[in-house]
């Protein structure tokens, strides 16, 4: 236990007062060091997940990367701190991690009461239920007298007990602190449901002994839009992370891949050429060089190919755009433009 | 000390102040103390400044708002709509219960390890012996995670049973028990039960006495029993049967979902907390042993000879000589193994047992409320240990030798 609540302690005592002691701004930091210090969970396929070189991918690590390449040119420059759900916060705040990109629901209370900013939504997700298919249940109204299985020290864990005593469900909740315990006891049968974020869901399944056995309803009751989260109160770095995000939609929405990013440098398009930096200075303006957003999709990619190569269709976890479609083909993905 | 008193005072002039050992001593003191309060000083104002500068919430109030979260163990009653001081209520309950049942367990099987450990028959003496070694030398999150998973996967589903004289039940929900529902009239249960025990001191005393007296003996153990089961009992027939049992409804047919038992009839003991009071008792018990027989090896072995020579068996050599003299050696270190077993409960939290940790982690993540939270564990786990010596220390005075 010494092992997760040193850090906290420390953290919350004398890591705020490291801090104040630098006195100088985060991205001041950041480029000090030469790395960017990433928190992200502790494996969550598609999202942040270490391969067996220990190589960190997914969604939420290419926002790192991404600022990483924007700030030094570098995607490279990130070093990556697994969190448990209920370290993320302290590790922040204390700045033990420049970034939190670790499938975080933005919420009034976190944004609000913590000291931290959200930096905009890199994935649109809501919480849904999975259960052995043998149970023959269709709806999550069925699952009356279930016990279900989850994390604790989550909004899922808020969201799952509001949805039963709301429809005047009794049920059982059996809260572990890390995934990979809840996917062991759900394996076992200890629950008849495991509840989380939709995408976590079809992430933790590929971990089952037969995911063919379970199935995902298709309720979804709660809205968890997860993004980057920062300090508060540093708004130079605030909009590092918030434009390093808009950046990968926008270059989605204009065209720009990695694959052409270097052709697209001679375009035409002025919406292009403010991305890349060939017209204007919007990059001296975030603290950035001007190719900040070409060194992000040169070394990274846009939105859609970080999508596409982490949880997309052709991935093991096989989840369509849906509602992280852009806004003009149907979705909720929308970034300011650049100008 | 004598010595510097005397070059001090006897001195003519007194010498400077800087040369008195003394006051060098005192004025060392001082700065140390000086500098530890200043130190932590320094760090309470520094956190303090922070955590207004980064507009993160503080104080105490936080413990009144709505927690929202459930829990699957409350021995209070507890519900979504209760407060977060409600919240870590129930799970320093539940700590407690796991401490305390633990404590016993890891007791009574250390007790027996141990005299068995000194056994003559060779096969009990070398079974204990690997119990020991294979037990303590295994890290209990590992134990903990063993009996949680292993034996989960190994116990029927949930829509199976084993079941024992059809009042007990076992599967991966746990196990169930009949509960006792009191209705009127059954506080006299209550009385006889206090009355039981309250006579069985009498008789105890009384019979003591007598031997002491008369030399005679009295069975005061199954007299005890018999006052403390039998008046309760025999108050349940009189008061015309005032407590029923409900009975776990195992449910055979309907949707799949509702099969098996049905939730919140009869006592539910959950599976995580029999894993970790079985990881805590067995770990534990495992270095009680070695405490229990190094206590009864450290009593002469002409102690036993004497008492054999008196002529007392085996069992009363050990019981009435042997064991009160190795207690003296024993307490002590049985001390720490209570404490690190409370504080060991702690690990609960990887198994989903909602102890206060588990409790205070979720209170923690719903409130960023860190440095308050952690106060409270610290708080609580520093009580708990330091009550537990108290009391310890009491006993250990009590068997203490007593000079005459």
């Amino acid at each position: 236990m010494s092992k997760k609540i040193l850090p906290l302690v420390l953290g919350a005592a004398m890591g705020v007062a490291a801090t104040t002691a630098a006195g100088a701004t985060t991205l001041e930091d950041v480029k000090a060091k030469g790395f960017i210090q990433c928190g992200v969970s502790q494996g969550l396929p598609g999202f942040s997940n270490p391969d067996a070189q220990g190589n960190w991918t997914g969604l939420d690590v290419d926002l790192c990367r991404a600022m990483a390449a924007a700030v030094f040119g570098d995607a490279s420059a990130v070093k990556f701190t697994p969190l448990s759900a209920k370290e993320r916060f302290t590790a922040l705040q204390s700045g033990e991690v420049d970034v939190l990109s670790r499938n975080t629901t933005w919420t009034m209370s976190r944004d609000t009461q913590l000291g931290l900013n959200f930096a905009g939504v890199n994935y649109y997700d809501g919480q849904g239920f999975m259960v052995r298919k043998d149970l023959g249940v269709t709806s999550a109204l069925e699952l009356s007298g279930a016990s279900v299985c989850t994390n604790t020290g989550t909004t899922t864990e808020l969201n799952v007990a509001d949805f039963f005593r709301a429809n005047n469900m009794p049920y059982e909740i059996v809260a572990f602190e890390k995934a990979d315990e809840v996917v062991g006891a759900y394996d076992a049968g200890r629950c008849d449901v495991y509840t989380t974020d939709a995408s976590g869901l079809y992430a933790q399944r590929l971990k089952l002994t037969n995911p063919g056995d379970h199935i995902v309803l298709s309720e979804i009751i709660s809205k968890e839009p997860l993004g980057p989260v920062v300090r508060q109160g540093d708004d130079e770095w605030f909009n590092v992370a918030k434009w390093t995000l808009n950046a990968m939609i926008n270059a989605e929405e204009l065209g720009v891949t990695s694959a052409n990013v270097d052709e697209m440098k001679s375009s035409d398009n002025p919406s292009v050429k403010r991305l890349l930096g060939t017209e204007g200075a919007f990059g001296e303006a975030i603290g950035l060089s001007n190719d900040w957003a070409y060194n992000i999709v040169k070394n990274v990619g846009n939105y859609e190919e970080s999508f596409n190569a982490n949880v997309g269709p052709d991935t093991p976890l096989g989840i369509s755009r849906g509602v992280n479609a852009l806004w003009n083909k149907g979705g909720f993905m929308y970034a300011p433009p650049v100008r | 000390m004598s010595v510097m008193e005397q070059d001090s005072a006897g001195a003519p002039a007194r010498a400077s102040l800087m040369n008195d050992p003394k006051a060098r001593g005192i004025f060392y003191q001082l700065v140390l103390v000086v500098a530890v309060v200043a130190l932590g000083y320094f760090i309470v104002s520094n956190t303090i400044t922070n955590l207004e500068r980064q507009n993160i919430a503080s104080g105490w109030s936080f413990l009144e708002n709505t927690a929202g979260f459930g829990t699957n163990q409350s021995l209070v009653p507890y519900s979504e709509t209760s407060s977060y001081g409600r919240a870590l209520y129930v799970g320093f309950l539940n700590t407690l219960l796991v401490a305390a049942i633990g404590v016993f367990f890891a007791t009574l099987i250390g007790f027996i390890v141990g005299i068995a450990r000194l056994s003559n028959n060779w096969v009990i003496n070398r079974l204990a012996y690997c119990y020991v070694e294979l037990v303590r030398n295994i890290p209990l999150l590992l134990q903990i995670f063993f009996w949680y998973f292993a034996v989960l996967r190994s116990i029927p589903g949930k829509r199976e049973k084993w079941s024992i004289f059809d009042t007990f039940h076992l599967n991966i929900g746990g196990l169930r028990l009949p509960k006792p529902v009191w209705e009127i009239g059954s506080e006299w249960m209550g009385y006889a039960l206090i009355l039981g025990i309250i006579a069985s001191f009498f008789v105890t005393r009384w019979a003591r006495k007598r031997q002491e007296d008369t030399g005679q003996q009295f069975p005061v153990f199954w007299s005890g029993v018999g006052l403390i089961v039998g008046v309760p009992v025999i108050t349940y027939f009189v008061t015309g049967m005032p407590m029923t049992l409900e009975h776990p409804n195992f449910v055979e047919s309907g949707p799949i979902l509702r099969q098996g038992f049905e939730l919140n009839v009869g006592i539910n003991v959950i599976p995580e907390f029999l894993a970790l009071t079985a990881a805590l008792s067995i770990y534990t018990a495992s270095f009680i042993a070695e405490i229990v027989r190094a206590g009864i090896q450290a009593v002469s072995h002409g102690q036993t000879e004497a008492a054999h020579a008196l002529g007392l068996r085996n069992g009363p050599t050990l019981r009435l000589v042997i064991i009160p003299q190795a207690m003296r050696v024993i307490i002590p270190p049985l001390t720490s193994q209570y404490l690190n077993l409370t504080k060991n409960s702690s690990l609960a939290v990887a198994i989903a047992y909602p102890d206060l940790v588990s409790m205070g982690g979720t209170v923690l993540n719903q409130t960023g409320q860190a440095i308050e939270i952690i106060g409270i564990w610290m708080a609580v786990y520093l009580s708990l240990s330091l009550i537990t010596s108290a009391f310890m220390n009491w006993y250990n005075q009590r068997m203490a030798l007593v000079e005459r």
